[in-house]
C-alpha cells in the first residue's frame, strides 16, 4: 500500500497494523519530549482545497511529532484562486520534492486522481474528498471504539478488532464521507453497523452497503447499542430542502437531552457518544450530550494525532506490505 | 505485522536444515552466561542501588527479565518486576528508509523513571552497534540516566560505530555473511531447554 485513499480496500491486517502502531504513537503524546526522529528530513505537504480545523492541525501535529517538515497549503490565497489546475499545483509540489501529500478536496476522487495519474511520486493521503471518503477519520473513530471496547472487556487493545460491537451512525449520511469510510472500516473490523437517517438523507444504492438502515433513532437505541456516532448536518452541501425544519430534525434525529436520559433508562451505561466535529450544538447533538462523560469528542481529536502519526510513519518509513507478499524482511540481526 | 514476521521466521526455521548451521550456545550455556553477567552487573554497580535493566525488543526484553530474576536471587532486596523495562528503538533507527516498515514495539519504563539511575541496556546480539546508537538516542528523550551500560548475550563483531559492550555472554568471531540466530522460549515458543544460539552460513 503506497497511498491511503479509502477504507474500502484496506485489508484487516493493514487496518489492525495502523491501529496498533497508533497505540504505540499515543504513548509519545504523554511523554515530556513529544517527538520522534523517524521521519527526519521528509517533507509532508498539507494540500487543503476545503476548510478544515482539526484535520489539518492534526496532520500538522502528527508530521511534526515525527520530525517531518510540514508545508501547509490552502487554496485560499494561493494560485488556485487564479485558476491553476490540480495537476499544475501537484507538480509544483513535486518539484519541491514532497514525500507525502495530504489532500483535502471538495471533489470526490481528487486524491485518487492525484495518486493514480502519475503526476507525482509522493504518497497520497486522503484527508477528505467531497462526499466520498475520509479514511483517517474512520481510523481514529475505530481507534477510539477499540480502546473503549478493550477497556470494557478488560483486555489489551493491541491486535484486537471490533467484533460484536454495535454501532449506530445517525444523521446526514447522504453528504457524509465520514459515514462512508466508517461503514467500510467497521465492516472490515467486524462491528455491526446501523445507519439511522431521514429517508431524504440516505444515498441511492444504500441497500448494497454492508449495514442495516433505519429511519427511527429511538427504535435503534432500544435495540441496544455500544457506540452512537452523530454526523454533522452539512448545511454547506445542502442545495435542496432535505427536511422541513431544523427543529423537526433535532426532535427526530438529534441526540437531545431526552435521548441521553433514555440511554440511562435502557441501562446502556457503557454506550459512548461520538461526533467527528465540528458540532452543530442543539441540532444533531445537544450540549448536555456533547459534554457528558459518555462523549468521546475530545478523545477522538486526541486519537486523531496518533492515528495520523501511524499513517504517515507506515506510508513513509518503508513500504506497507500486504500480508501474503513474501517480501524479504531483514534477517533477525542484520541491522543491529 | 507480528504475524507476518512470525510466519517469516517459521519459514526460516523450516528452511534451516538446507543451510549449514551450528549451535554455539546451548540452553545451559545461555543460563551460565546470564548468571555471570548478573554478577558482573552487581559488581560494577557496587550493589543493586539505582539499578535498572532495559531490554531492547524483541529478544533483549526476555533476557533483561531473566537477568533481573538472577539479580533478585542473589540480592533479596530487589523486586525483579520493578527494575525491568522495555525500550523500543524502532523510531530512532537510521535505516528506516532502507528497510520495509518496522512496526514499533511498546516502550515500558519502570515506574521509578530513569533519571539518575544506572541503566543497563540488554540485547541479544551486538553487531554493527546501530541498534545501541538508536537506543542511546531513545534514552535521551526519556530522561537522564547517571550511567548507561550495555549487556549482550553475543558479540559477533563487525562494529560500524564506536560502541562496546560492558558485559558480554560470549564473543563470537563471525563472517558478515553468516547469520546469528538466538532462540528464546519467551519469544519463539517451545521449552526453555530448547533455547540456543545458532550460527548459520550465509546463502
Amino acid at each position: 500500500m503506497r497511498h491511503l485513499l479509502s477504507t474500502e480496500q484496506l485489508s484487516l491486517e493493514n487496518a489492525i497494523q495502523i491501529l496498533d502502531t497508533a497505540q504505540e504513537m499515543s504513548a509519545v503524546g504523554e511523554r515530556e519530549i513529544k517527538k520522534l526522529p523517524a521521519l527526519r528530513g521528509r517533507t509532508v505537504v498539507n494540500l487543503f482545497f476545503e476548510d478544515s480545523t482539526r484535520t489539518r492541525i492534526s496532520f500538522e501535529a502528527a508530521a511534526k511529532r515525527l520530525s517531518a517538515d510540514v508545508i501547509n497549503f490552502s487554496a485560499k490565497g494561493s494560485s488556485v484562486s487564479k485558476g491553476e489546475s490540480l495537476k499544475d499545483t501537484a507538480q509544483t509540489l513535486e518539484a519541491m520534492s514532497a514525500d507525502a501529500v495530504v489532500i483535502r478536496h471538495w471533489a470526490s476522487g481528487a486524491p485518487a486522481q492525484l495518486a493514480n495519474s502519475g503526476w507525482i511520486d509522493a504518497a497520497v493521503i486522503n484527508a477528505g474528498d467531497g462526499t466520498h471518503a475520509h479514511p483517517t477519520q474512520a481510523l481514529l473513530d475505530a481507534f477510539t471504539m477499540r480502546a473503549h471496547w478493550a477497556k470494557l472487556a478488560g483486555t489489551s487493545s493491541v491486535g484486537a478488532d471490533l467484533s460484536g460491537m454495535r454501532v449506530i451512525i445517525v444523521g446526514d449520511v447522504l453528504h457524509s464521507r465520514v459515514a462512508r469510510s466508517n461503514v467500510w472500516l467497521l465492516r472490515t473490523l467486524g462491528a455491526h453497523v446501523t445507519l439511522v437517517a431521514p429517508p431524504t438523507l440516505l444515498p441511492v444504492g444504500i441497500e448494497h452497503w454492508p449495514c442495516e438502515v433505519s429511519y427511527d433513532l429511538d427504535a435503534a437505541l432500544e435495540k441496544g447499542v455500544d457506540a452512537v456516532m452523530m454526523l454533522r448536518v452539512q448545511a454547506e452541501r445542502m442545495n435542496a430542502s432535505f427536511f422541513p425544519s431544523t427543529r423537526e430534525y433535532a426532535r427526530r434525529w438529534g441526540f437531545d437531552d431526552s435521548r441521553l436520559a433514555k440511554l440511562d433508562a435502557l441501562n446502556l451505561k457503557d454506550t459512548i457518544i461520538m461526533h467527528p466535529g465540528p458540532m452543530n450544538r442543539g441540532l444533531e447533538i445537544s450540549s448536555a450530550a456533547a459534554d457528558s462523560p459518555r462523549s468521546t469528542v475530545l478523545a477522538q481529536v486526541r486519537n486523531g494525532v496518533s492515528v495520523r502519526m501511524a499513517t504517515l510513519y507506515l506510508l513513509l518509513s518503508g513500504e506497507m506490505r500486504q500480508s501474503h507478499a513474501p517480501s524479504p524482511l531483514p534477517s533477525v540481526k542484520d541491522p543491529s | 505485522m507480528t504475524n507476518s514476521s512470525a510466519e517469516y521466521e517459521a519459514v526460516q526455521q523450516n528452511s534451516a536444515p538446507l543451510t549449514v548451521s551450528r549451535v554455539v550456545l546451548s540452553a545451559g550455556d545461555i543460563e551460565r552466561a546470564l548468571t555471570r553477567i548478573a554478577y558482573e552487573i552487581l559488581e560494577s554497580n557496587k550493589g543493586s542501588a539505582n539499578l535498572l535493566l532495559l531490554g531492547i525488543p524483541r529478544r533483549g526484553y526476555p533476557l533483561a527479565q531473566r537477568l533481573a530474576a538472577k539479580l533478585a536471587a542473589s540480592d533479596p532486596g530487589i523486586d525483579p518486576a520493578a527494575i525491568v523495562g522495555q525500550l523500543d528503538v524502532t523510531m530512532f533507527r537510521d535505516d528506516l528508509a532502507q528497510h520495509p516498515t518496522r512496526a514499533p514495539q511498546r516502550t515500558e519504563l519502570p515506574v521509578s523513571g530513569i533519571d539518575g539511575k544506572t541503566v543497563v541496556l540488554v540485547d541479544d546480539v551486538l553487531y554493527s552497534g546501530r541498534t545501541i546508537r538508536a537506543a542511546l538516542d531513545a534514552l535521551v528523550d526519556l530522561g537522564r540516566p547517571r550511567v548507561v551500560r550495555l549487556a549482550v548475550l553475543v558479540d559477533r563483531g563487525h562494529r560500524e560505530l564506536p560502541i562496546r559492550a560492558d558485559h558480554v555472554g560470549k564473543n563470537l568471531p563471525t563472517s558478515s555473511t553468516e547469520k546469528v540466530r538466538v532462540r528464546l522460549s519467551e519469544i519463539d515458543g517451545g521449552s526453555a531447554a530448547d533455547d540456543q544460539v545458532v550460527i548459520e552460513a550465509g546463502a
